[in-house]
C-alpha cells in the first residue's frame, strides 16, 4: 500500500553516505562563514546523537556546539530531589517517577539509596502506570514525581485527568514539568552567551509546535532549527542553520517536517492548559531562578499536589551543588565537560557526583562515553569496569 | 528518557489503547494525546507509553528520496573527478 517500512524511519535517517554528504555541504558552506558559528543544541538527546554518530570531528572547525540545558534530570535542583526523597520516605507511600531521577544524588542521598534502604520507590515505563499502581495500592498513598520538558507534560496531564475520573483519592503530584524558552531566553540574555543559532528538539515540538521559538528568533536575531534526533536530521539542521546565517535570516524552521508542524499537537496543549499552569519562578540547577520556566498543578486541583499536601515535610531552601562541579556553567554553555576537574576523575558514570553525568542525556556522560577525552588511569579502569 | 521513538500501530485494542511495533518489540501505547484519528499501519512517535503524534509517510519518503539524489550526485562528481585524473 506504501512504500515506507518502519525500519526505513531508522536506517534511512542514519545512513553514513547521506551523513557524509550533508557534511560534504555544510563544509562547503561554512567555508564562506565571517566568524566562526556557535550552535546550541538545546537538547540532551541532540549532544548524545553529536558524539555518538561523531558529527563534531567530520564538521568544519569554525562551528562549535554548545550544549545545552534540555535534560529534564540535569536541571532539576537539590532541594527538588530531596522532595522526592522525603516524600519516599514517608509512611505508607509509594514513590513514583521516570527515568534517570532514581540515581541523581540530592543533598545527602538519591532516590537509588533510599531504594535500597527498603523505601518503595518505581521507575515507571509510561506515567500511566501510575493509576494502576493507585488502584492496586489503595491502603498506600502514591506519589508521582512527575518530571520532563513540554514533551512529557501532556502525559502527565492526562494521568490527572484520569486520576480525576476514577476519583483516586490516594494518588499526588509533585510537578517539575520545565519549560525550554524561558530558560533558553534566561542564556540567550546572559552578557557572556557566544550561542549565534539554536538547534530545537523535534519532540517538544511535536507537542508545542515551532511556534514556541519564534519570540527567540525574532528578539536575538537567530536562527532556529527543529530538528529530528537521527543524524542525517541533525546534519541537515546544521546545513539549514548555516544557510540562514549566510543568507542573513533569523528564522524559525522545521528540518523535522515528517511530524512536526507550526502548531503543535492542540489537543496535548489543551490536556496541559486544562490541569497546570506557569509557577511564578523555577530554581534551575545551574542556571538559577527564572521566572515563569516550569509548571505546576492549577489551584483547582490543589489537593492532588503533594507540595500542598505534604508541605510540612518539604523544603524550598535552595542547595548549591558541590564546590568542585561546573554543571552549571556546562548548562550555560560556558564550559565543556572536560573543564572539570572531577570530570572522569572522581565523577564518573558509575558514580556521578553532578547532574550532567547522571543523566544518559547529560553532555559529561556523552562526553565520558564517547569522545577522545584524555583522562588519568584511574578513570580508564572505571571506565573499562563500567562498560565490563 | 525524552527521545520519540517511530512505530507501527498494528492493532487497534480499545478506544484510546493501540498495540505498536517497534521494530520487533511489541507495546500498548495510549492514545489519548493523539490529535487525529490513528488507522492499523500508521506511523506514530511514542513517547513514555503515549503516542504523541503521526509520522507523515510521504513526507518521510520524499526526504529520504531527496538525501538518495543527493548521494548519488555526489559519487557522479567523485567519479568524474576520478576519471579526470585517470
Amino acid at each position: 500500500m506504501n512504500g515506507l517500512q518502519l525500519q526505513d524511519l531508522y536506517q534511512g535517517f542514519r545512513e553514513p553516505q547521506t551523513i557524509r554528504v550533508l557534511a560534504d555541504k555544510v563544509r562547503q558552506a561554512a567555508s564562506s562563514l565571517k566568524s566562526p558559528l556557535h550552535i546550541m543544541e538545546v537538547c540532551g538527546g541532540h549532544t548524545h546523537t553529536i558524539m555518538k554518530y561523531g558529527l563534531k570531528q567530520i564538521l568544519p572547525d569554525n562551528i562549535e556546539f554548545i550544549h545545552g540545558p534540555g535534560c529534564p534530570v540535569c536541571i532539576m535542583p537539590k532541594e527538588r530531589i530531596d522532595h522526592a526523597i522525603a516524600l519516599a520516605q514517608m509512611e505508607n507511600t509509594i514513590l513514583l517517577t521516570l527515568g534517570d531521577m532514581i540515581r541523581v544524588p540530592g543533598s545527602k542521598s538519591s532516590l537509588a539509596k533510599q531504594r535500597a534502604l527498603g523505601c518503595d520507590i518505581r521507575a515507571l515505563n509510561s506515567p500511566l502506570d501510575a493509576i494502576q499502581i493507585a488502584r492496586e495500592n489503595p491502603d498506600k498513598q502514591v506519589v508521582f514525581f512527575a518530571i520532563g520538558f513540554e514533551t512529557t507534560t501532556p502525559m502527565t496531564a492526562a494521568v490527572i485527568k484520569q486520576a480525576i475520573a476514577l476519583g483516586l483519592g490516594n494518588l499526588f503530584f509533585h510537578i517539575n514539568h520545565v519549560l525550554v524558552p524561558p530558560a533558553v531566553e534566561a542564556i540567550l540574555s546572559d552578557p557572556a552567551c557566544r550561542i549565534d543559532a539554536l538547534i530545537g528538539p523535534s519532540h517538544v515540538s511535536v507537542i508545542s509546535g515551532a511556534k514556541i521559538y519564534r519570540p527567540l528568533a525574532e528578539s536575538h536575531n537567530m536562527p532556529i532549527v527543529v530538528s529530528g534526533f537521527e543524524p542525517v536530521d541533525v546534519m541537515q539542521g546544521i546545513l539549514m542553520i548555516v544557510e540562514q546565517v549566510l543568507e542573513q535570516r533569523h528564522e524559525v524552521e522545521i528540518q523535522y517536517t515528517r511530524a512536526v508542524s507550526f502548531d503543535g499537537n492542540l489537543k496535548a496543549q489543551q490536556m496541559i492548559d486544562t490541569y497546570l499552569q506557569p509557577r511564578s519562578h523555577f530554581r534551575w540547577r545551574g542556571l538559577g531562578d527564572i521566572a515563569h520556566s516550569a509548571l505546576r498543578l492549577k489551584d483547582e486541583y490543589r489537593h492532588l499536589d503533594a507540595e500542598v499536601a505534604f508541605a510540612d515535610r518539604l523544603s524550598d531552601e535552595p542547595i548549591d551543588d558541590h564546590k568542585l562541579c561546573i554543571c552549571g556553567d556546562i548548562l550555560k554553555g560556558l564550559a565543556k565537560p572536560q573543564d572539570c576537574k572531577v570530570f572522569g576523575r572522581g565523577c564518573d558514570p558509575t558514580r556521578p557526583l553532578g547532574s550532567c553525568m547522571v543523566s544518559d542525556e547529560g553532555a559529561c556522560n556523552a562526553y565520558y562515553r564517547y569522545a577522545e577525552v584524555t583522562l588519568p588511569p584511574s578513570a580508564k579502569q572505571n571506565m573499562n569496569r563500567a562498560s565490563a | 528518557m525524552c527521545l520519540s521513538i517511530p512505530s507501527q500501530v498494528i492493532q487497534i485494542d480499545d478506544a484510546n489503547i493501540a498495540t505498536v511495533d517497534t521494530m520487533g518489540v511489541q507495546r500498548q501505547v495510549s492514545l489519548d494525546l493523539m490529535p487525529e484519528a490513528v488507522d492499523i499501519g500508521d506511523y506514530v512517535l511514542i513517547h513514555v507509553g503515549f503516542a504523541m503524534n503521526k509520522i507523515d509517510q510521504e513526507d518521510a519518503l520524499e526526504s529520504l528520496k531527496l538525501y538518495r539524489e543527493m548521494v548519488d550526485l555526489m559519487d557522479a562528481e567523485d567519479l568524474k573527478v576520478s576519471q579526470g585524473n585517470s
